[in-house]
Order: C-alpha cells, then structure tokens, then sequence
C-alpha cells in the first residue's frame, strides 16, 4: 500500500464530525479542545445505524469506552474501516469489537452475542450452541476454549471476505 | 536532559581526547556492540550515548573535534535517524488510540529535525541539507498528488449508493465497469492522439483523393439516414475506418510518419491492455490472502466475515439479516447429516445427458450463425433496396438472440446435473464463455471467407485499372508524341475503386458493437423497468401476489453483465485495427452505460436473496479477460502477418505485407547499424537459444513453486497433527500413541493414563490420597518418594510415569470423575477409595 492516502480527506471527515452536531463542535481545533460527541449521535450516523456491531464499533474506538468520540477516535475509526488499512491492523480491532467482555479473548459466550446479533435471535438455542461450539473447535488453536488474538488473527487473514466486508466507505 | 548533556560535555570531552588514538578505535567497537542489543535498550542507550556526543556534532561549527568525530558515531546516528523514519512511516500500522499516535510522531519528527540537519558537516553540509529539503518537498508533492487523483476518481458516491442497498457483489461490477472506462480512455487517447488526430490536422481533405471520397455512384444516398446507419455513405469515407487513411510515409510539416504510428498503435493498444490487465491480477492476488481451503473455518468465516459493514440501507440489512440466518441453517444441516449417497449412476446418466444437450446447443448455435454470414455475403451481391432491414441486419440480429437465450436455456438443462450451486455457477459461466467465445469465431471465419472473396475481386479490380491506365497513357504518348505523361486528370469519385477488404471489416465489427449496445439497453428496459411497472402496478388487480412470486422484481445478473462486459472489449481489441473510431464509441458506451445501468439497478432491481460469495471471482474475471484479450490479438495478428492489405485504401496500400512499413522504416529513416542490429536479432540462430532459455526458465519457476508448495502443505499438516494431538490428550485422557494404547492393554492395571493436565486444579483426593498412602505397593513398582503433586504440574505429563500406589479394590464410580469414566481403580490420583 506504500504512501497511498485514505480517499477521503481529513477536511470531509472533519465535516461530518461537525455535521453531527454543530452546536458542540467548534470550527477550531487548534487549541485541541476536549470535545466529546455522545454515542447516540454516533449511533445514528447513516453509515452505522444499519450495522448490528455499532455499539461495539464506538465502544471500541472511544477513548472512554463508552462510545463517546473525540474527534481523534472519529478519525481512527473510519482510518481503520477504510479500504486502505492493513490487514492486520484490521483484523486486531475485529478481535476487539467481537470481544464483547474486553477481557482480551473471545469466549463462548462473546460467540453466542455475536450470532444473536447477526441472526437477530431467529437460532435456536441448541443451533447456537452447536454454532460456537464449532467456531471453537476450528479456530482454537492453544486449545484453551476461548480464542485469543493469535487464534483470531490465523483464522481471519485467511478469509477471503474479510477485507471486503470490514470496510466501511464515508 | 540539559543537565544532563551539560555534565556530560565536559566529561565526555576530557575522556575523549584523553583518550590515546588506539583507544579511539575501542569507542568505536564499543558502537558497534551497541548494535548487537536488543532494539529498544540499544535505542534508549544511544539516544543517552548521542546525547553525550551531541556537543561534537552540533552544527555550530566551534568545536574542532569535528575531525574526531569517527565513521562509527556518523553511522550509528544516521541509523538512529532512520529508524525514527521508519517508526514515523509505519505509524499507521500500528493499533494504537491516536493520541498515542499523535504523541509518538511528534516526538520522532523533532528527533529527526534536530539530526537530521547536523548529520551534514563541512563541504557537504549544505548539499545535504539541499537534499533533504527536496526529499521533504518531494514526499509532499507525492502525497498532495495522490490526493489530488484519488478526488479525480469518478462515480465514487454513484457506487457508494449502489453498494450500500445492494452490498459489494454488485458494486463489484461497477467499480469493473470503471476500470474498463479508465483502460478505454487511455487506449482512445493513444488512438485519438496519434492516428486520427494527426490525419486530421495534418493529412490531405475529404475529397482530395479517391479514398477518401465517396464514389459517384453511392453520391445521392451518402446522406440518408438509413445508409448512416449502415455506416456507409459519408461514414464509410471517414476518418472513423481504416480505408480513409493516407499512404504517404511522412505527412505535414513535423513529417509525422503515419503508416508506421498506426501500425505501432494497433499493437500497442494490445501490449498496454496485456500490461494493465496483468498488473491488476497481481495487486488482487496479493490482497487476495494465501487461500486457505475452503472448509477450514466454515463457521468462523460465517461468524465474522459474513455482515457486510457496508450497508447503509434497512431494507438491504433485513435482507442481510435473512440470509444469513439461512446460510447458518444451511451450514449446520449440512454439519449434523452425511451426504446421503443417492443413485450414482443416474446422477452420472442425467450429467452425461446435459453435457450432451448443451454440447449440441453450442454446435447449433455455431452452425446458425455461418449459415446467417453466408447469407448476408449473398445478400451484398444483391441490390440493396430488395431486402428488408432484417435481412440486411441478420447477422447481428441472429448473435444478439443466441447471446440472450442461450444462457437461461443452460441454466434449465443445467438443473439435471444437481451439483452444489456454486459449482453450477461455474459450469455456468464457463459455459456462455464457451457459447461467446464460439459465436464470435464463428463469426471471424466466415467474415473471413468473405475477406479472402474480396481479394481475388481486388485482383481483378487492380488489373483492370493498370490496363485502364496503361491505355491512357499510351494514347496520350501516342497522340502528343511526348514521354512526359501528366497522370490521368479523373474526378476522385470517378476513379475504379477496389472492394478495400479492411473497411469492410471494420463496418462488420462496428455493427455487431453496435447491435450488441442496443439489444443490452433494450434488455434492461424491458426485462427491468417494464416488469417492475408491471409488477408494481398490475398488482393491484392481479390473482396472485406478484410481488412475491412470479415473475417478482429482477435481481440484478452480475456474471451476465460483466460476460457481456468482457466480451464487449474482445470486440473492441479486435476491431480497433480496422475502425479507429471504434475506441471513441466504446467509451461512449462505457460513459452511458454506467449512468442507466446504475439508474436501472437503483429503480428496478431488489438485493440478492442469497449470499453470492464473488470475493475470490475478482481475479477469475480478470483471468477470462486476459483470455479474451489473448484470443482478439490472434485474428489481429494473423491478418497483419499474412493477409496483404488493399491496394488503394488505407495506411498499408501499396505494400507486400502491412509489416513491411516498419522494414522500410527500419533500413531508410534510421541508422545503418539499427538495420544490423535488428537483422541480427531475427536470426533463427539467436532467436531458437532464446527461446529454449524462456522455455527452461519456466520449468525451472515451475519447479520451485511446486517445492513450496509442498512445504507449504507439510507445514499445514504439521500444524494439524500438533491440533489433534494436543486435542485428543486433552479430551480423551486416553493416550492417542498406538504404542501406548498397547502397552495399556497388556498391563493389568491400567494405570499409565496421565493425570489431569495443569489448568484443572488438582482434586483434593489426590492430595489425600498422598498422604495417606497405602503400605502396599506393587510388587515391582517404584519407590514412594515419587511426588505425584509434581507430575499434574507438568505440561506435558508423561505417560510412563512410575506407578506410586497400588490400586484400590474395586468399586463403584467416585463422586467427583472428570471425563469418561475408565471404571474404578484407573489412573493415579483418580476419586479412589482414600478410605481402605
């Protein structure tokens, strides 16, 4: 990827900061004002209020963990979800978004989170079940029941979509 | 850090020079064993170390230890700098808040500032200061361009809106379609650039020479709109084919040398399409992942790859939400039943018969179109105003038809063979390659059926003409008595005209683009637009829901749009020789029909109901495109090499083979010694060693690449042992050793299980057990002060442990067991009886 820019540029990100809520956000940044955008706003943005992982999106690039954004977190986060990110770069903040406990490991139970929210809860209990069950048993590979970032990242710079559908374009 | 550089100046300096000159060598050794530290030590020593030297490199200049300032301390500095390059150039990588980030680049880029301008001393100080202020303007003026071109990208909302309701598959094809408009663009502008505009500008007017006039007889029908749609008349005589361009070796003032730059373009669009497409087919393969097999993380690819975070539409994210539920349903049907293994031999039967139907469709298919082309031959003997517009246009006609129908005809037989559906996509798409691929050959030979017919006419053509002159001429000699005849003063539109073979084709190719355009267009306005009306609005009053059944809102057919894409620019390629202006209609076909098709898919298509998985397909089709690429250049090249050109129209007129310019090019226009140069190159004798160099090259890569890739699988297959191995020991507790499993078997006790592995906290029965260890002790068995504490710590518990206690008697399974129970009494440590 060498030198090759994000296609947007820090200004239009910039706008759209500002543009979801003009009233808090000054025009000025240089003298680094401590101005945080609560997690609603962020929420609501057309490009997440579809994505089933929103909260965790913001709660993972926030600075509080909340999902507050400063306009640094805003511009990290769209940097890493653009098309130019590296791979592996990708794949360390997929770990965290999926890791919903922040305990640094995705368990059976960040598993069943995750599939409840991709299929909406329409699985039954023992589907779920067996579905976490297998992702474990395919993707542990320290055998430790849980899936830590190496076991996460093995699998994940495998797959052929990963890069095309952890994009998002602004 | 002042305080500290302050004290260390002076100590430094009276260290220094009270060191003898040997002794400078060891301060030298003593960086360099700086270096063998690790990165983050060796970093903090030397900024300590530089800290310490700083007053000797400073660039004020007084110091006149200057001199003193060895290689190793310039060298060690220069590294520090570029190691604070490197951290600031990969400070994107890595995954830190950006505060951290910010915080990070600040403190490197004051670093390097502040050395960056004192690594420079004496004469040489100023040119690399010089240096480095253009390297700095550099890198901005890259990153301001990149910028810049990455604004001038087309379309990019227009695909964003797309992608956002219908997901990447589709997008996919847009953004491919704007790749072929940027190659199309690129390739007019060669075209446009060097062939059509200098003639223009440079070359005679319409009407000067008969090529480029119409004749007498076609006069009074040039301008009707009937013959302009045939592109004849005024079209014909244009600068849009290949029959309007001039002979003459330099034209105009420059001496621009045309024949030679159309022969260069024609070949130059072919090798600038092969290097575009083969650039492209790399940078997708390296982002494309090392390609794992497909089953080795079904579910934990579904898990995490399989939402799109490109959605932005609520309809799309339920539609999402759906399929993937479906697609979990599919998956673990699939995991928890075997392939039930139905009637081989009917499956096998019913393949053979769909092979076999489609097989003769194609051959059909083939044979309808020559029979058309013959026909449409008989029918240009004819006179024009007998036929109708479908006889005149049959051609075109028959090959859009088969291009439209074929395709879901092989998807209906296609449902006999049963295959797994992204195989049957395959199959499928391989299958209307096969059916374009077919037809448009198909088509070349009987076009050159007709080619080979033009020239035995142009023979007969060219001798009556030379007879016609000679007559002139002798007659005028004969009549005036004078051997200095003016040429023959005849009207160009008068003159006796050959069939000129390379327009015709040209025209040919041009009308088949151009069927092609308005069957697509008209397609999606029916197939689209009028059935979504239809749907929407017969809704109303219709039986049955037709929303939900049939026939429903279309889906938007990503292999048939980019097939018909792919097979678009094999056409162009391959017509681009003859019709210039070929080029130009493509990217105006290109322009328009990204606009209407990315209206169509927005106002008449609903997403995909299914996951289409076309991720790997990017470089597939790429692939099929270098084929088509590879497959035009051939008729191209054949007619350049071998057909000679008409002898009165056209660039080549005149000449042997239309090869020869770059011979005559060659032997007057340059030096003597490139003639040399290049008759020696030709030579059988260098060129067939080249050759058989190429050849054994290839075998060679070829070897290596298969030895890694069988590293590649040894290593995978390792890995997988590992797995299973550390797996079965965890969950089985029965030794997976076959050996072991034996050994079990023959010992009567069955007490060489391992114990439990360290991360269950040892039972308590285990340490009651210690300490009430029973006085009898197998016979044979080793002594007691075996601490069976010690072997559950171990990570790897060896199975041949020494046997410590006797088992207990027999009895019923204790309370508190861990996996399959092996019966009481089995293994050490396990819920025996402490109480004997």
């Amino acid at each position: 990827m060498g030198n090759k820019q994000t296609i947007f540029t820090a200004q239009q990100l910039f706008d759209r900061y500002r543009d979801l809520a003009p009233q808090l956000v000054p025009l000025d940044y240089t003298n680094h004002p401590d101005v945080k955008l609560p997690y609603e706003l962020i929420g609501s943005m057309p490009e997440l209020k579809d994505n089933p992982f929103r909260q965790r999106i913001a709660e993972v690039f926030s600075e509080d963990g909340e999902g507050n954004m400063t306009l640094d977190d805003f511009l990290d986060m769209f940097s890493v979800l653009s098309e130019m990110a590296p791979r592996d770069l990708k794949a360390s903040y997929a770990f965290k978004i999926y890791d919903f406990n922040n305990d640094d490991f995705i368990c059976k139970s960040d598993l069943e989170k995750t599939l409840n929210r991709l299929t909406r809860n329409e699985l039954t209990e023992d589907e779920v079940r067996m579905v976490c069950e297998k992702v474990i048993d395919e993707a542990d590979l320290d055998n430790d029941g849980r899936l830590s970032l190496e076991d996460f990242q093995h699998m994940i710079v495998r797959a052929p979509d990963f890069l095309s559908t952890f994009h998002i374009r602004i | 850090m002042k305080v500290l550089t302050k004290c260390c100046i002076e100590g430094k300096r009276n260290i220094f020079n009270l060191l003898p000159v040997s002794c400078r060598s060891d301060f030298k050794a003593i960086m360099c064993s700086i270096r063998k530290l690790s990165t983050l030590a060796k970093r903090q020593y030397k900024t300590y170390i530089f800290l310490m030297i700083f007053p000797f490199i400073s660039s004020s200049g007084s110091e006149s230890d200057e001199d003193s300032m060895s290689e190793g301390e310039m060298a060690a500095l220069k590294e520090e700098v570029e190691e604070k390059k490197k951290v600031i150039a990969t400070l994107r990588n890595q995954p830190w808040r950006m505060k951290k980030r910010l915080v990070v680049l600040k403190e490197a880029q004051e670093f390097v500032e502040k050395f960056e301008g004192a690594l420079g001393k004496g004469k040489g100080r100023k040119l690399y200061a010089y240096k480095v202020m253009m390297t700095k303007k550099l890198i901005k003026f890259k990153r301001d361009f990149e910028n810049f071109k990455t604004a001038c990208i087309p379309w990019e909302r227009k695909i964003k809106e797309v992608e956002s309701h219908f997901g990447s598959s589709v997008a996919s094809y847009f953004i491919f379609l704007r790749w072929m408009y940027g190659l199309n663009l690129v390739l007019f502008g060669f075209m446009f650039g060097l062939v059509i505009l200098p003639e223009i500008l440079m070359g005679l007017p319409y009407g000067s020479i008969p090529r480029k006039t119409v004749p007498r007889e076609e006069q009074e029908t040039a301008m009707d709109y009937s013959v302009l749609f045939d592109f004849g008349g005024y079209c014909k005589y244009s600068f849009l084919f290949y029959g309007y361009y001039n002979n003459e070796p330099t034209i105009g003032v420059l001496k621009f040398r045309l024949p030679l730059s159309y022969l260069l373009v024609g070949v130059g669009i072919f090798g600038y399409s092969l290097m575009v497409v083969i650039r492209t087919m790399a940078r997708n393969a390296n982002e494309g992942g090392d390609g794992g097999e497909e089953g080795d993380f079904t579910f934990s690819w579904k898990m995490f790859t399989s939402w799109d975070y490109l959605i932005g539409n609520p309809e799309t994210a339920d539609n999402k939400y759906a399929s993937i539920t479906t697609s979990f349903k599919e998956s673990i049907v699939d995991e928890q039943e075997n392939q039930k293994d139905e009637n081989i031999h009917l499956r096998r039967f019913l393949r053979v018969l769909a092979n076999f139907l489609i097989v003769s469709c194609l051959g059909g298919s083939g044979y309808l179109i020559y029979f058309v082309v013959k026909r449409s031959q008989e029918f240009a003997n004819m006179k024009k105003d007998n036929l109708s517009w479908f006889e005149k246009n049959e051609v075109e006609f028959v090959m859009s038809l088969l291009g439209l129908v074929c395709p879901p005809l092989f998807e209906t037989i296609a449902e006999l063979e049963d295959y797994h559906p992204r195989i049957a996509l395959k199959w499928q798409l391989g299958r209307i390659f096969a059916l374009f691929l077919g037809n448009l050959y198909t088509f070349l030979f009987a076009l050159f059926d007709e080619v080979t017919a033009k020239l035995e006419s142009e023979k007969v053509i060219k001798n009556s003409t030379e007879w016609v002159l000679n007559q002139y001429y002798s007659n005028y000699s004969s009549f005036y008595n004078t051997t200095d005849v003016p040429p023959p003063a005849v009207h160009p539109s008068d003159v006796i005209r050959g069939p000129c073979w390379e327009t015709g084709v040209g025209i040919e190719f041009v009308k088949l683009i151009v069927s092609d355009i308005q069957v697509t267009y008209l397609t999606i306005l029916i197939g689209d637009f009028v059935r979504a009306v239809i749907v929407r609005f017969l809704n109303y009053c219709w039986c049955w829901d037709l929303e939900a059944g049939f026939p429903s809102y279309g889906e938007f057919d990503i292999s048939g749009n980019v097939l018909g894409l792919i097979f678009n620019q094999g056409m162009i390629w391959m017509g681009a020789f003859y019709a210039p202006g070929l080029v130009g209609l493509n990217v105006l076909r290109l322009l328009s029909s990204m606009y209407y098709q990315c209206w169509a898919v927005m106002c008449c298509n609903v997403p995909h109901e299914r996951v289409f998985k076309a991720s790997r397909s990017n470089n597939f089709y790429m692939g099929l495109l270098l084929l088509v690429l590879f497959l035009s250049l051939l008729p191209v090249v054949y007619t350049i090499m071998t057909l000679s050109p008409s002898f009165d129209c056209g660039p080549f007129s005149g000449q042997e083979k239309m090869y020869d310019v770059i011979m005559e090019t060659i032997e007057k226009d340059l030096p003597a010694f490139i003639g040399n140069l290049f008759s020696y190159a030709t030579n059988p004798g260098l060129i067939l060693p080249a050759v058989l160099l190429m050849v054994l090259a290839l075998y060679y890569l070829n070897a290596v690449s298969k030895a890694y890739q069988q590293a590649n699988t040894d290593l995978k297959k390792k890995m997988q042992m590992a797995r299973d191995e550390e797996k079965n020991r965890r969950n089985n507790k029965d030794s997976t050793n076959q050996v072991m499993k034996d050994l079990e078997d023959l010992l009567p006790n069955k007490s060489l299980i391992p114990p439990p592995t360290e991360e269950e906290p040892p039972p308590p029965d285990v340490v009651i057990e210690k300490g009430s260890k029973s006085p009898k002790m197998k016979p044979g068995a080793a002594a007691k002060g075996v601490n069976l504490q010690k072997d559950v710590s171990l990570a790897a518990p060896n199975p041949r442990a020494p046997v410590t206690r006797a088992p207990g008697p027999r009895k019923g399974p204790p309370g508190n067991a861990r996996g399959p129970q092996p019966g009481p009494g089995r293994g050490r440590g396990r819920g025996g009886p402490p109480r004997h």
